[in-house]
């Protein structure tokens, strides 16, 4: 047996961020048991999670992609940027949760936890070169935002959100398992590389079961990402589940997925682009289309920010179709500013909620800009932001997925983009409207804390520095790309 | 036909068979007996794949434990209604057609493919000469070391959650 498929110190050096956000997960669910005080367990998951930062950032920027564990699991700018996004949510998240998980009389150790282990997942998604290690990361993730969804457990709204998670996720598993299964029969491997090429030297790119194991793989990241047809459980789920969860899966989730679209379908099926761009074009005009359309009509502002989020997936789809670089690199950036301004977002539809109140009606927001107007301020901001007007940080999200899709020759699905997005401005806009042009119905309160002060803060400044000096992001995007391909 | 082809026809054809009846059953006690034969047929499909080791975990983890924790948690539940509620929804034609065409599909991309040979390291001699066992349980803890590890995170999270989810006061 060889030395190189064996384990060594050495090996570990790449997963010390992983290996340092499971440990924070197990100390958190034993931490749990000694102490009362929830703040406590979130401030210690927190700092778990800036441990792992500082081992991400010690590594970021330097030029050969590390693979490890007999080449399963590779570190390389890609995934490290990836993990940025992961660690701006769970912090956020965490930050966003202290005061409402216990107005909903949820506030449970096992939450920061099991936020802890659902990040791990998309981490190992991330990074992960072999579909048996993406898979396990993706079902990691998946479990763990299952039971995050249903954590409400007196409320039935919840139990639904989660098992309707639940089912839709194992259909998707299967699919994803279905196209694995082809993909090995017909290479004979489960490495992405390898996959490659086989697929060159047995000359099969145009064999059908290749093309079939590839579209079950898509509809399987398609479910995870929200894009339509396979965004039904979206809606459902993202009123469900607690709000903070909402966020924390609005975002994570889609950024896992859109990691792990971009990197099977560069590296391993990179040949086969024509096909994967004739099915992914038609998914990204429906899922603008269903989500910008459909969030007309909602009166719920989560379940509006569902199908935003719906219509964001496919806007970000488009970064992928242009099958370059930079389209990659500009769909990594959106996600990163889409998980800055929506849960900046659900940060204030959090603050709304209070005992006895559930403030997530649209109608709830009438006039708050009378009574609160930080608050309203910062709503403004985001939700000019999910728009994509400028100076915040939403246009450059936009026009960088806009520009590369065009410089890839797809002129058309910006012209398309560009329809629905102004469509959107419509309900993004209402909101705004209903808080600065309409009377108040009735006095609102917020529950704030200092903790979702520090959140609001850092997503507004965010969004505002990122939009006036987009090179503060760009320059990081950049070191995404190289090695990948 | 030669013998293999048959043996594996009758193995693929009872499989699929059998899943249908077990999802039509209207008691849960007869749909996981049904599961019980079910699970047999795929075990010997793994056996006809030279994995006797697989084989005989599908036996005594799915057939054995699984299916006994199924049957526990059908008593529990005491499920009465499920037997007077209609078998098939309102929209079953929709969903048989779709997953008629759906099998269809499948069908013809699968029939019109050339067979490929065996691919990868570990033929079937190469297992036969060490044992199924000790191939895997070397891959496991070397080339597939880190799944393996993950895995066991899967199953730390279920735990926790069910805990979270089931339990009345945490």
């Amino acid at each position: 047996m060889d030395m190189s498929s064996g384990f060594s110190l050495l090996s570990i050096r790449p997963i010390v961020p992983e290996l340092t956000m499971i440990c924070t997960a197990l100390i958190l669910l034993l931490l749990d048991l000694i102490v009362k005080k929830k703040e406590v367990v979130a401030v210690v998951g927190i700092a778990g999670t800036l441990v792992a930062l500082y081992g991400t950032l010690r590594l970021y920027g330097f030029s050969e992609p590390l693979t490890v564990f007999s080449d399963m699991f590779v570190l390389d700018g890609y995934s490290n940027f990836f993990r940025l996004i992961f660690y701006l949510n769970v912090i956020l998240t965490i930050c966003i949760s202290l005061r409402y998980m216990v107005i909903e009389k949820a506030s449970f150790g096992e939450y920061y936890a099991l936020l802890i282990f659902a990040t791990t997942g998309m981490m190992i998604m991330a990074s992960a070169s072999d579909l048996i290690v993406l898979y396990l990361g993706l079902e990691l993730m998946a479990l763990s935002t299952y039971i995050l969804a249903g954590m409400m457990r007196k409320q039935p709204r919840s139990n639904e959100a989660a098992l309707k998670y639940f089912f839709l996720g194992a259909f998707s598993s299967a699919f994803f398992l279905y196209g694995i299964s082809l993909t090995y029969g017909l290479t004979g491997t489960t490495n992405l590389k390898d996959i490659a090429a086989s697929l060159q030297t047995l000359n099969i790119t145009g064999n059908p079961m290749v093309l079939l194991g590839l579209i079950f793989m898509i509809v399987a990241f398609g479910f995870k990402i929200a894009l339509a047809p396979f965004h039904m459980w979206a809606p459902d789920v993202y009123e469900g589940a607690p709000t903070s969860v909402t966020a924390f899966m609005s975002v994570g989730p889609k950024a896992a997925g859109f990691a792990v679209l971009g990197r099977v379908l560069f590296s391993a099926f990179g040949a086969m682009q024509i096909q994967w761009d004739s099915i992914l074009i038609p998914l990204a005009v429906i899922t603008m289309a269903t989500g910008s359309i459909i969030a007309l009509a909602q009166t719920n502002i989560k379940r509006m920010l569902a199908y935003s989020s719906i219509a964001h997936a496919g806007y970000m789809l488009l970064g992928i179709i242009a099958g370059t670089p930079g389209g990659l690199a500009s769909t990594a950036n959106y996600l990163m500013i889409y998980a800055i301004m929506n849960i900046g977002a659900f940060a204030v539809v959090i603050m709304l909620r209070r005992e006895g109140f559930q403030g997530e009606n649209l109608d709830d927001y009438m006039g708050l800009a009378k009574s609160h107007p930080v608050a309203s301020a910062l709503m403004l901001v985001f939700m000019f932001a999910l728009t994509g007007i400028p100076p915040t940080a939403g246009f450059i999200g936009k026009f960088y997925v806009f520009m590369e899709v065009i410089d890839a020759g797809y002129t058309y699905l910006a012209v398309i983009a560009v329809v629905f997005s102004v469509i959107s401005a419509f309900f993004y806009l209402r909101v705004v409207m209903y808080m600065y042009m309409r009377d108040p119905r009735e006095e609102v309160a917020l529950a704030t804390s200092p903790s979702m002060n520090f959140a609001l803060a850092v997503t507004a400044v965010m969004i505002l520095v990122i939009g006036v000096f987009p090179s503060v992001l760009l320059d990081l995007v950049k070191f995404s790309i190289p090695g990948l391909l | 036909m030669t013998a293999p082809q048959w043996f594996f026809a009758y193995f693929a054809g009872m499989i699929t068979l059998l899943s249908v009846v077990m999802i039509t059953r209207r008691n849960p006690v007869h749909g996981v007996l049904w599961m019980l034969v079910l699970f047999v047929h795929i075990a010997g499909l793994y056996l006809f794949l030279n994995a006797e080791f697989l084989a005989a975990i599908q036996i005594i983890v799915y057939a054995g434990a699984i299916l006994v924790l199924f049957l526990f948690v059908i008593m529990l539940l005491n499920l009465k209604k499920e037997l007077t509620v209609r078998k098939v929804q309102k929209h079953w034609v929709l969903g048989a057609a779709i997953g008629v065409i759906f099998a269809l599909f499948v069908v013809t991309v699968v029939a019109g493919i050339t067979v490929l040979p065996p691919l990868g390291e570990y033929s079937i001699e190469a297992i036969r000469s060490e044992g199924s066992i000790m191939t895997l349980g070397k891959v496991m803890y070397t080339k597939y070391l880190l799944p393996f590890e993950i895995a066991s995170l899967v199953l730390l999270v279920a735990i926790v959650g069910a805990v979270v989810l089931a339990k009345k006061r945490i």
